[in-house]
């Protein structure tokens, strides 16, 4: 069965990445389901240590040794790319199809080499065209994100930390991917630095048609670029839905009080906090893994949950069966 | 609003008591040196700064990185020397202070860092980390140093105490962290609490609580609080005034709701237009953002400091001039030319 229409980029279906640590088995992605369609993007919100890092990197199949268990569909264009063994993921998938701004990547960034180099070189590896044409194409992305075109030749010490996350875009973008994974891409960021990052992403949406998946705790800020909101907590999701409906009315009683714990700058609302923690991804309870916080759990809440429909929303919740 | 409530308080004390920390005309410069010797100018980080806290105030400073806050910060703490200028507490110029007095001044004056992780030693269990203030403040019977750790630790809801004593800091969720640190800001009953970003680090709704428990205790201790902050939708919930900060100056003074709903600096009409609200408006429009980025503090330019980004510069007064503090409306102070007397400001 494929289940990709025609507009459709991505379908993730029960993505589960297991690590195997000290203290037992971490579930950090734990069945993962959601889509993309082309020139849209999503924004996968969640708290710290909910998995959504994990998931970036399952994504792009960047593991670690202590890998358990990595299992599950993603259909890339209609193809399953998880039956691609490593050499061919890498070279058809990984910043040819698919590529991903890594968490504080404007300080990963090689500070001996010119920041020319580092953009260009992504499209001689992957897509293997030569170096004049690779830096062509580089210049092209240094004004797509923003950047001057004499920063070429600059090293990354002499940028500021808002010119050298968009170099770290630029770099994602040089191979031109259908798809961009960004985990966490403003947080490092002064306020208004975020604000130019944000409007830097939606140019690039408009102008290049690229898909994005934004991943972050941020809701404000998520807001300024998404299309969808997946909310993930404790390895799974548990709400997908429109931009729209989400932020007007959240469905899953997690993203409603994360949503109400949002300070707002203008409206008077007193937000509201969680009370308790996360359960360990070591250690997972049964049934709704939300449960033991949520203010409407019921007896039911002690078996698993199922996704329910709500017209194109899903969430994972009994409340709503 | 809590902040109201906090703004009538601090309106009726103003006219009783005397500030509690009065800062005169800060500097605050560091030498640059070429090669370890040789003067190459200075790093103006902070450049002319002044104001009054009245006891039980909370004022939030507000400004991106770079702009000198902690450098105002360090010099309030007593661990920066301040180039000119005065940093007056309770009566007491802080320069001038040596020694124990020193040292009984820096009881005054509680921390709460940015990072919780970063600012609890990871060797120590929570009881020592809590102990250790106690033992050098002159506490030497153990069971009143417990005493008191068990009252602020409940303060701060970190109960049980036995539970969290023998954890070391790494067993402990960010929340409970950030508490342990409030806590140990607490210990010695200060008149005043500095917060570099307090909940900059927390989960979003983690956030919440610790600035709803950190609202509590000023209230509670009448304590006078700096919030340093980069995140304008916070500050209404926890500040009486606000200070937006630039490149070294405060560039503007209100109390919170004046300010957010009458801004009157460009640079503070930015950072609001920056701040976004969750609304899914938000993805079919781009944000207005001033060009550039902020100056360097080693040569920053010659006027108002923010003259090279702003749309509404005066040429010929705002790259020429400093401007110096208008008061724009009873109370609410904006170092701006469009403001000069005489002028509509818009």
């Amino acid at each position: 069965m494929n289940p990709t229409s025609a507009t459709q980029l991505l379908h993730v279906e029960d993505l589960v990445l297991h690590f195997r640590t000290g203290n037992g088995t971490v579930q950090a992605v734990d069945g993962v389901d959601f889509d993309l369609d082309a020139n849209r993007a999503v924004v996968i919100l969640g708290e710290s240590g909910c998995g959504k890092s994990s998931l970036a990197k399952a994504m792009l199949r960047l593991l670690p040794r202590n890998v358990e268990s990595y299992s599950g569909k993603v259909f890339l264009h209609g193809a399953d790319v998880m039956t691609l063994d490593e050499e061919e993921f890498r070279h058809n998938v990984r910043w040819a199809a698919m590529s991903l701004v890594p968490q504080a990547a404007m300080n990963a960034l090689n500070p001996v080499l010119r920041v020319g180099e580092q953009v260009a070189e992504p499209a001689m590896v992957h897509l293997g065209v030569s170096k004049a044409e690779a830096f062509l194409q580089a210049r092209r992305m240094f004004q797509h994100v923003g950047v001057p075109e004499d920063f070429l030749s600059r090293y990354p010490f002499e940028l500021s930390g808002g010119m050298r996350q968009r170099v770290a875009l630029a770099m994602a973008l040089v191979t031109s991917p259908a798809l961009i994974v960004l985990d966490e891409p403003t947080s490092a960021l002064d306020l208004l630095t975020q604000a130019n990052i944000m409007n830097v992403l939606k140019r690039i949406k408009h102008e290049l048609g690229t898909s994005f998946i934004l991943i972050t705790h941020d809701i404000a800020t998520s807001s300024e670029l998404a299309d969808e909101v997946a909310i993930m907590y404790a390895g799974q999701i548990v709400e997908v839905g429109e931009a729209r409906d989400f932020f007007s009315e959240p469905l899953h009683p997690y993203s409603q009080m994360l949503m109400a714990s949002v300070p707002r700058l203008r409206s008077d609302s007193d937000p509201m906090f969680i009370t308790g923690q996360p359960p360990s991804l070591v250690n997972l309870p049964e049934g709704c893994r939300f449960a033991a916080r949520c203010p409407f759990r019921m007896e039911k809440c002690g078996g698993e949950p199922p996704v329910v429909r709500r017209g194109n929303r899903k969430v994972k919740c009994w409340l709503h069966v | 609003m809590i902040a109201e409530i906090n703004q009538t308080r601090i309106k009726e004390m103003k006219i009783e008591l005397a500030p509690l920390l009065s800062i005169r005309d800060l500097h605050v410069w560091y030498e640059l040196r070429r090669f370890g010797f040789g003067h190459a100018g200075y790093v103006k980080a902070v450049d002319g700064v002044s104001f009054d806290l009245a006891p039980g105030e909370t004022v939030a400073v507000v400004g991106e990185s770079g702009c000198g806050k902690s450098s105002l910060m360090k010099t309030i703490l007593g661990l920066n020397t301040p180039t000119s200028g005065e940093v007056i507490f309770d009566g007491r110029n802080l320069s001038e202070l040596r020694g124990n007095d020193l040292r009984a001044y820096r009881f005054e004056v509680g921390y709460v860092q940015q990072d919780p992780y970063g600012a609890l030693p990871p060797f120590m269990d929570i009881q020592k980390i809590l102990e250790e203030p106690l033992i050098i403040s002159g506490i030497k019977d153990k069971a009143a140093r417990l005493e008191r750790i068990r009252k602020v630790m409940s303060e701060v809801k970190l109960h049980p105490a036995e539970d969290f004593l023998p954890k070391f800091p790494h067993m402990l969720s960010g929340g409970q962290q950030q508490r342990v640190v409030i806590a140990r800001a607490m210990l010695r009953s200060p008149k005043l609490i500095v917060a570099d970003e307090p909940v900059s680090m927390l989960d979003a709704s983690v956030r919440v609580e610790i600035l709803k428990l950190m609202h509590a205790l000023q209230a509670e201790h009448n304590l006078s609080v700096i919030y340093i902050t980069h995140d304008l939708s916070t500050v209404k919930y926890f500040s009486a005034r606000i200070f937006v900060m630039y490149a070294g100056n405060l560039v503007e003074k209100a109390e919170t709701r004046r300010l957010l709903e009458n801004p009157l600096h460009p640079y503070t009409l930015a950072l609001l237009a920056a701040t976004s609200d969750p609304d899914a408006r938000n993805a079919e429009s781009f944000k207005e953002v001033p060009p550039g980025e902020p100056p360097s503090l080693v040569n920053p330019p010659r006027g108002c400091r923010f003259h090279p980004r702003c749309a509404r510069a005066i040429e010929g007064l705002c790259n020429q001039q400093e401007p110096p503090d208008f008061e724009a409306e009873p109370r609410h102070f904006v170092a701006c030319w469009l403001y000069r007397p005489g002028e509509q400001g818009q």
